[in-house]
């Protein structure tokens, strides 16, 4: 449990961190009048953009304690003598590499938009899609694989963890997948670049965020 | 970067017309945490009925036919999961928080309206799904609300066919709800406050809700982790929390795997629920005070303060639940020690509660009244938490009716004695009419009394050694024949107020259509949700123009002002002397 607790301590303590700065030791009660900082005094109605970007960061803070749980429970569950780890197939490094590739797709349509040119824009949101959904197959045929090798999903606790998380992973992968969707019918669709800015660079960031998450998941494999 | 002042475009274009949209597909925040509040009540009603059954049977024993033990079980599960998740979650966050957020900090709606009514109809999914387990075969679970394993999905175990498997679908549906509504929460506090609402001008109602939606996000996952993995346990034969054993004379397929793990899983979201519970209920307990005795909020800041240090350190305190499951001395100590720690900022919430009506000009409106019965029963339920933390008194305790005393006193009671105060409380905004005062009255009364007529004496049957959980407490040596007297008493008073909230429901429903017509500002508050042109507020809340905010939510009794409050929204502060020239 010391993993998850570290995690949430330090999330805590970000967000508290976060609270002082935003003036926590302000006295509401001696200030009166409108523009009492000097960043509010332009504040009118806010950017949907910006609301979206917020909203996605604090999604991916709670993935990411969604997953240390599982981590944090694999740990515990490590150590209770039935553990017999799988062998690591290789072919997790080349389903590495298909995210890794679908991420830099995504970071050139990102790219794309920054220099309002669209078929870099279209090139790279459309590949980016195309390489996670080829990473999902690829993922599915490693389990079809280690099924016919002998290991099922309740044979031992390491095979239970370990379809269980790249399950869950490719889970969050196939959500990102539902919001590229519209996002790529639009871009079919001929919807102007600048409309696409929010999708195109939420799921860039969600992308990453996935990659990420994944060499995370996989470092624990090969570890164990 | 497209800067658009989307809440005004909103305003514009999204005006529902038909009955549909307006009413059932709706997008407003106010219509969906109507809906969210109808559902929770409805819900919760039902686990009220739960609950009389259950002292039906504790009462007389075995003098009603149609309560076996396998139904009396799946009567404790059902009640404890409703109402702790089902009702008290979904109604102070997706009913209260929906309704307060977006008025209190001056938006239109919240920042994501699709998102916010998908969750509503996720989280109706969910509480369907709980209600089916009722009809399936061999019914709903009655695992215990805790659900620990290896018992919750054994053969034995009522409604280990259907029923476990739709609790842990429910749990995991709502909390798919939870998240997305308390995604749009958090984004539209931090970015859709209106002009001049620093944070720290918010009212503390907002603050609670905030900082109870941050531990629902980081803690509703250990909930999914658990429900997940106990799913898969119990339909694919995984071995997660399920070690070797013995079954009904036959050897299961599992081995090795950890009850304890599970109970771990947990409690690291079980006692942060606690806070989600009662964080909302701090906030909202806050402004009832505040309005009703005419003063400002006694240490405003420190309130604040309180609420992010309890918020931090419901995270480390989750193993006080454990301390009968074995540990290692040292880590009891740590609990104990971070447990009894929450203390401090509770206490100075309740110092604040109490200094704030010090002198005040109290009046004794219904909303004032379950307030201050809150603090009552807070304290109370909060002191016997103080035994409980302790691992040298918990272990004797554990398991008896002193720990259903306290915790029914400190998160049953306390929050819906607030909810009570705060639908009193908002019920004019809401509809545009005021409940019936006399009714109410009545209604607090009965029920205050009535509760402390159930739970009090749960402590001493506690301390006497009686078990929680059981069925019967028959032909049991060392319980003398009193206790059962005791328990007769209990469940007198149980039923007692049970019905009396018949006098509640009543007065909703007759004062929704025959209800004196509602002032818009009938109580005389400050914050922003009491400014709003129309009463009930229209769809985009606030006409043409968003307001502006010149003061924190407190100014009540200025000294030199012509009224005995000065609205958040208003510039010059009325004649009130400046308080800046003060040292």
């Amino acid at each position: 449990m010391n993993i998850i607790v570290l995690f949430m301590v330090s999330v805590m303590a970000i967000f508290v961190w976060w609270m002082i700065l935003q003036r926590v030791t302000a006295k509401p009660w001696l200030e009166q009048g409108v523009a009492i900082d000097p960043r509010e005094a332009t504040a009118t109605g806010y950017s949907s953009y910006v609301a979206g970007k917020l909203a996605l960061w604090v999604f991916m803070v709670v993935i990411t304690s969604l997953f240390l749980l599982f981590v944090t429970a694999y740990h515990m569950r490590m150590h209770l003598g039935d553990w017999h780890p799988l062998p690591d197939p290789g072919a997790l490094w080349f389903n590495t590499a298909l995210l890794a590739a679908a991420s830099i797709a995504l970071q050139v349509a990102r790219r794309g938009i920054k220099q309002r040119r669209a078929s870099l824009v279209r090139a790279g949101y459309l590949g980016g899609g195309i390489l996670a959904l080829a990473f999902l197959a690829a993922q599915l045929w490693v389990w079809q694989q280690l099924g016919e090798a002998g290991y099922r999903v309740a044979g031992n606790p390491a095979n239970s963890f370990f379809y269980l998380l790249t399950g869950l992973h490719g889970a969050h992968l196939l959500g990102g997948l539902l919001v590229w969707s519209v996002g790529a019918v639009r871009l079919l669709g001929g919807a102007p670049l600048g409309s696409l800015r929010l999708n195109v660079e939420s799921c860039s960031v969600y992308w990453h965020y996935l990659l990420l998450l994944w060499l995370g998941l996989f470092a624990l494999l090969l570890h164990t | 970067m497209e800067q658009v002042a989307i809440a005004d475009e909103v305003y514009e274009h999204h005006e529902p017309k038909s009955f549909v949209t307006r009413y059932i597909w709706s997008q407003d925040h106010k219509v969906i945490a109507v809906q969210y509040g109808l559902t929770a009540i409805a819900v919760g009603l039902v686990a009220l009925v739960l609950s009389g059954m259950m002292r039906l049977q504790l009462g007389f024993p075995h003098s009603f036919s149609f309560i076996s033990p396998s139904a009396y079980y799946q009567f404790v599960t059902m009640h404890g999961m409703i109402m702790v998740i089902y009702l008290l979650t979904a109604l102070l966050l997706g009913g209260f928080g929906n309704y307060l957020i977006p008025l209190m900090i001056g938006a239109r709606d919240m920042v994501f309206p699709y998102l916010n009514m998908l969750s509503y109809w996720v989280y109706l999914l969910s509480v369907v799904v709980l209600m089916a387990s009722f009809f399936v075969p061999g019914g709903s679970t009655g695992a215990g609300w805790t659900l620990y394993p290896p018992q919750a999905i054994l053969p034995g175990t009522p409604g280990t066919d259907w029923g476990i498997i739709l609790m842990l679908v429910s749990l995991g549906i709502f909390i798919v709800a939870f998240t997305m509504g308390g995604l749009n929460y958090v984004t539209t506090v931090l970015q859709a406050r209106t002009r001049g609402m620093t944070l720290m001008r918010m009212p503390l109602t907002v603050w609670g809700i905030f900082v109870a939606t941050i531990l629902g996000l980081l803690a509703f996952p250990a909930l999914f982790v658990s429900a997940l993995m106990m799913l898969l346990d119990h339909t694919l034969g995984t071995s997660f929390f399920m070690p070797a054993l013995l079954s009904q004379g036959e050897i299961l397929d599992h081995e090795g795997g950890s009850p304890i793990l599970f109970q771990h899983l947990f409690w690291f979201f079980g006692h942060p629920e606690v806070y989600i519970v009662a964080l909302p209920a701090f906030g909202i307990v806050s402004d009832l005070i505040s309005v009703h005795a005419r003063k400002n909020i006694f240490g405003y800041r420190m309130m604040v303060w309180a609420l992010l240090a309890i918020g931090v350190l419901s995270f480390v305190v989750w193993a006080h639940h454990m301390y009968v499951s074995g540990m290692h001395p040292y880590f009891g100590f740590f609990f104990a020690a971070t447990t009894l720690l929450i203390a401090v900022p509770t206490a100075i919430k309740v110092y604040n509660w109490v200094l704030t009506l010090w002198r005040g000009d109290i009046h004794l409106t219904v909303p004032m009244l379950f307030a201050i019965g809150f603090i009552f029963t807070f304290v109370n339920g909060g002191l016997t938490g103080l035994f409980l933390g302790n691992v040298v008194v918990d272990l004797p305790l554990s398991d008896t009716y002193f720990v259903v005393g306290h915790f029914h006193m400190v998160m049953g009671v306390s929050p819906i004695l607030v909810l009570f105060g705060a639908i009193y409380h908002w019920f004019p905004k809401i509809t545009g009419r005021m409940l019936d005062e006399t009714l109410g009255k009545w209604h607090f009364w009965l029920t205050f009394l009535g509760t402390y007529a159930i739970y009090l004496p749960m402590h001493y049957l506690g301390i006497l050694g009686i078990p929680r959980r059981y069925y019967a407490n028959l032909s049991t040596d060392f319980i003398p024949a009193s206790a059962q007297d005791m328990n007769v008493g209990i469940t007198i008073a149980a039923l007692f107020v049970a019905v009396v909230q018949i006098l509640f429901l009543v007065n909703l429903v007759r004062s929704l259509r025959r209800g004196k017509k509602a002032d818009p500002n009938p109580w005389r508050a400050t914050s922003l949700e009491w400014q709003t042109p129309e009463t009930p507020p229209a769809h985009g809340n606030w006409g043409p123009q968003l307001p502006v905010v010149y003061r924190w939510a407190y100014d009540y009794s200025v000294p030199g002002a012509s009224r005995d409050f000065i609205p958040q929204n208003e510039p010059d502060g009325d004649g009130a002397e400046s308080r800046e020239a003060q040292p």
